[in-house]
């Protein structure tokens, strides 16, 4: 591993700045300030701090600056599109007229329940499971965690020429057998519970991780035996000891599954149904303003509500589930070093 | 939680507590029980039925099923094999581009005294690397679409762009890659200890030396991760390129959604099924190869 080479850098690091002809002008610098430092201990601090403050801001300037660019003319853009007519002037008509366009809010209403439906059940399947995982159960932890994370590997698109050949054998097999009335029900155009089922597969993954971050960060077996100990029961257990130090955790994944299922169009679209994603779609005909009006709007909404959840918990912990295991990791490695 | 239910299996000897114990493993089985039953049944079922229904023929008439390669063998060729060939290029290029993109930003973020600069960073990247899909799409429609309002003020058709193209989808396919690798690097970058860099410095070593020699092999499978994690995201996206180049750009989940749909001659499903299979592997493979980098980096950036 060259990693190691921290340590061993004597036959590493010195030799080559000994020789600073091969060096770029400013390494060859860094070298031969480096050299006095070790003599001096005490400045060493002073220039070092120089270094790293002055030279590296150019590019971390210009860094910044064309990506911040680049991420916002984008949304500036789209909003003067909304609201700038050529030839007319300004305008919020594309605003203003979207509560009342044909499908808008039954297209929301639709992706909201949805949501809600999505949120519960995977919710309700996952924080039991990963709980019971934890505490009594370990042997279980990577069958629970491969079920969870395997919808990583399958694409919305590949999942949904599943799910489309299962729909057809409802009527092709099924059609004598109480079953069938189950397919039907299931894809009632009104609130199709298969678009549900489907949204939980997807959000397994984040809700996973969301909560696996959760927990690790608590104690839970000794918060259970304490809690038991001193004769809480069960449900009292989990829902008022386990459940409030979760709540970060429960956000998160609420939050990341509420923003899964606004945003999906694919599988909605190749189903049949016509929520919010792909209400946006089949009006981008018709009504170009009113559809990015309608995307800038999402994209604001998706910010405040993570704003208002950061707010709730730690600001990183709840933006992706990879940083809040790194926050965590970040805060033991200090009392492991 | 009355006390009496709960105090006599505590104060039991110690033989009651064996018994808690041996009845506690049993019910907390039970309650992991209704998720595995539901990822088998609403992910299993399907995932079986592709992998099925892409090695089998039913014939329409006699109901008869035999099975076969023939799907398979018609998504590797032609049309197909071009989308899948068009899949993997545009998210190779995308997840490249993005993965050194966002690899500058986070060093920048990282080494940037301002904690509101880094807050601010990670929420924006946050809520943009889940700004995919069609809202993005429009959105770039209004910024760089035909009559979009930076196309009409710098007259970009005229020097030669157009959206809708392989290089459209490039540039707007790096707007939601980008800040999601930020989002993986930033932690992986503070995993680099300022120790190492100064034990680096106070043994003479310079900045390139520092990174040759100790930063990037630490960092190397994160960035292999991330860029891999990219490339997996950029191959699965649909909805952006459905909604902004419908059929231009020969894309494999664009050709799914066409036969899906009947677009294209009937009884194409099962090459549909094929081709999610085909995509199923690939993802398999790229996921093969992140979850061990992503342990392995866990190692030295604990």
């Amino acid at each position: 591993m060259a990693a190691m080479t921290p340590t061993p850098a004597p036959n590493d690091g010195a030799a080559p700045t000994a020789a600073p002809g091969a060096a770029p002008a400013p390494a060859d610098r860094d070298g031969q300030r480096d050299r006095q430092e070790t003599g001096v201990p005490a400045p060493a601090r002073a220039p070092r701090r120089f270094r790293s403050g002055s030279r590296p801001r150019v590019w971390r300037g210009a860094v910044l600056a064309l990506a911040g660019a680049y991420f916002l003319l984008p949304l500036l853009a789209s909003f003067v599109f909304t609201v700038h007519v050529p030839g007319q002037g300004v305008s919020f008509e594309a605003y203003t007229q979207l509560l009342g366009a044909e499908g808008f809010t039954r297209s929301l209403l639709l992706s909201l329940g949805l949501a809600a439906a999505t949120i519960t059940a995977s919710l309700l399947l996952a924080v039991p499971a990963l709980v019971a995982v934890r505490i009594g159960s370990p042997r279980l932890r990577p069958v629970v965690e491969v079920m969870c994370m395997m919808p990583l590997v399958v694409p919305p698109i590949a999942l949904v020429t599943g799910i489309t050949t299962v729909l057809r054998w409802g009527p092709e097999h099924l059609s004598r057998t109480p079953l069938y009335q189950t397919f039907l029900a299931v894809q009632n155009p009104d609130f199709p519970l298969v678009l549900v089922l489907a949204y939980t597969v997807l959000a397994l993954p984040f809700v996973y991780r969301s909560l696996d971050a959760g927990l690790r960060a608590v104690d839970v077996p000794t918060l259970v035996e304490a809690a038991r100990s001193c004769g809480a029961s069960w449900p009292y257990v989990v829902l008022r000891v386990i459940l409030p130090n979760l709540r970060t955790a429960l956000a998160g994944a609420a939050f990341l599954t509420l923003a899964l299922v606004l945003g999906e169009f694919t599988i909605a679209s190749l189903l049949g149904f016509q929520p919010f994603a792909v209400w946006i779609v089949s009006i981008s005909g018709a009504h170009a303003r009113m559809s990015v009006a309608v995307s800038v709007l999402s994209l604001l909404i998706t910010w405040l509500l993570l704003l208002l959840l950061s707010r709730a918990g730690t600001a990183p912990a709840t933006v992706s589930p990879g940083t809040t295991r790194h926050s965590r990791t970040s805060r033991t490695s200090g009392k492991e070093s | 939680m009355s006390a009496s239910t709960t105090i006599p299996p505590t104060t039991g000897t110690a033989g009651g507590s064996t018994t808690r114990r041996r009845r506690r493993g049993p019910r907390t089985w039970l309650a992991a029980l209704p998720l595995l039953v539901f990822t088998g049944l609403c992910f299993g079922v399907p995932l079986g039925a592709i992998a099925f229904g892409a090695v089998t023929r039913t014939d329409p008439v006699s109901g008869a099923t035999e099975a076969t390669g023939e799907h398979l063998a018609r998504s590797l060729q032609g049309p197909y094999l071009g989308s899948l060939i068009g899949s993997v290029q545009l998210s190779g290029l995308t997840a490249l581009v993005a993965g050194v993109l966002g690899v500058l930003i986070a060093q920048a973020v990282v080494t940037s005294p301002s904690r509101a600069l880094r807050g601010a960073t990670l929420t924006a990247s946050g809520v943009l690397a889940n700004f995919g899909g069609v809202p993005l799409a429009f959105a770039f429609i209004a910024t760089v679409g035909i009559s979009g309002v930076v196309t009409q003020l710098a007259d970009l058709t005229g020097l030669g762009w157009n959206l809708y193209s392989f290089t459209g989808l490039t540039v707007v396919y790096l707007y939601f890659l980008t800040p999601l690798m930020v989002l993986v690097t930033v932690p992986a970058l503070d995993g680099l200890r300022p120790q190492w860099r100064e034990a680096a410095q106070n043994n003479g070593a310079s900045g390139w030396q520092f990174w040759r020699h100790v930063g990037l092999p630490v960092l190397a499978p994160s960035l292999l991760g991330g860029f891999v994690l990219l490339f997996g995201t950029a191959f699965a996206a649909h909805a952006t390129a459905a909604a902004l180049v419908g059929g231009s750009v020969p894309l494999v989940t664009l050709k799914i959604a066409d036969a899906l749909s009947g677009n294209v001659l009937t009884g194409q499903e099962n090459v549909a099924l094929a081709l999610g299979l085909d995509m199923i592997v690939i993802a398999g493979l790229v996921m093969a190869v992140y979850l061990p980098l992503q342990r392995r980096s866990a190692r030295w950036l604990r």
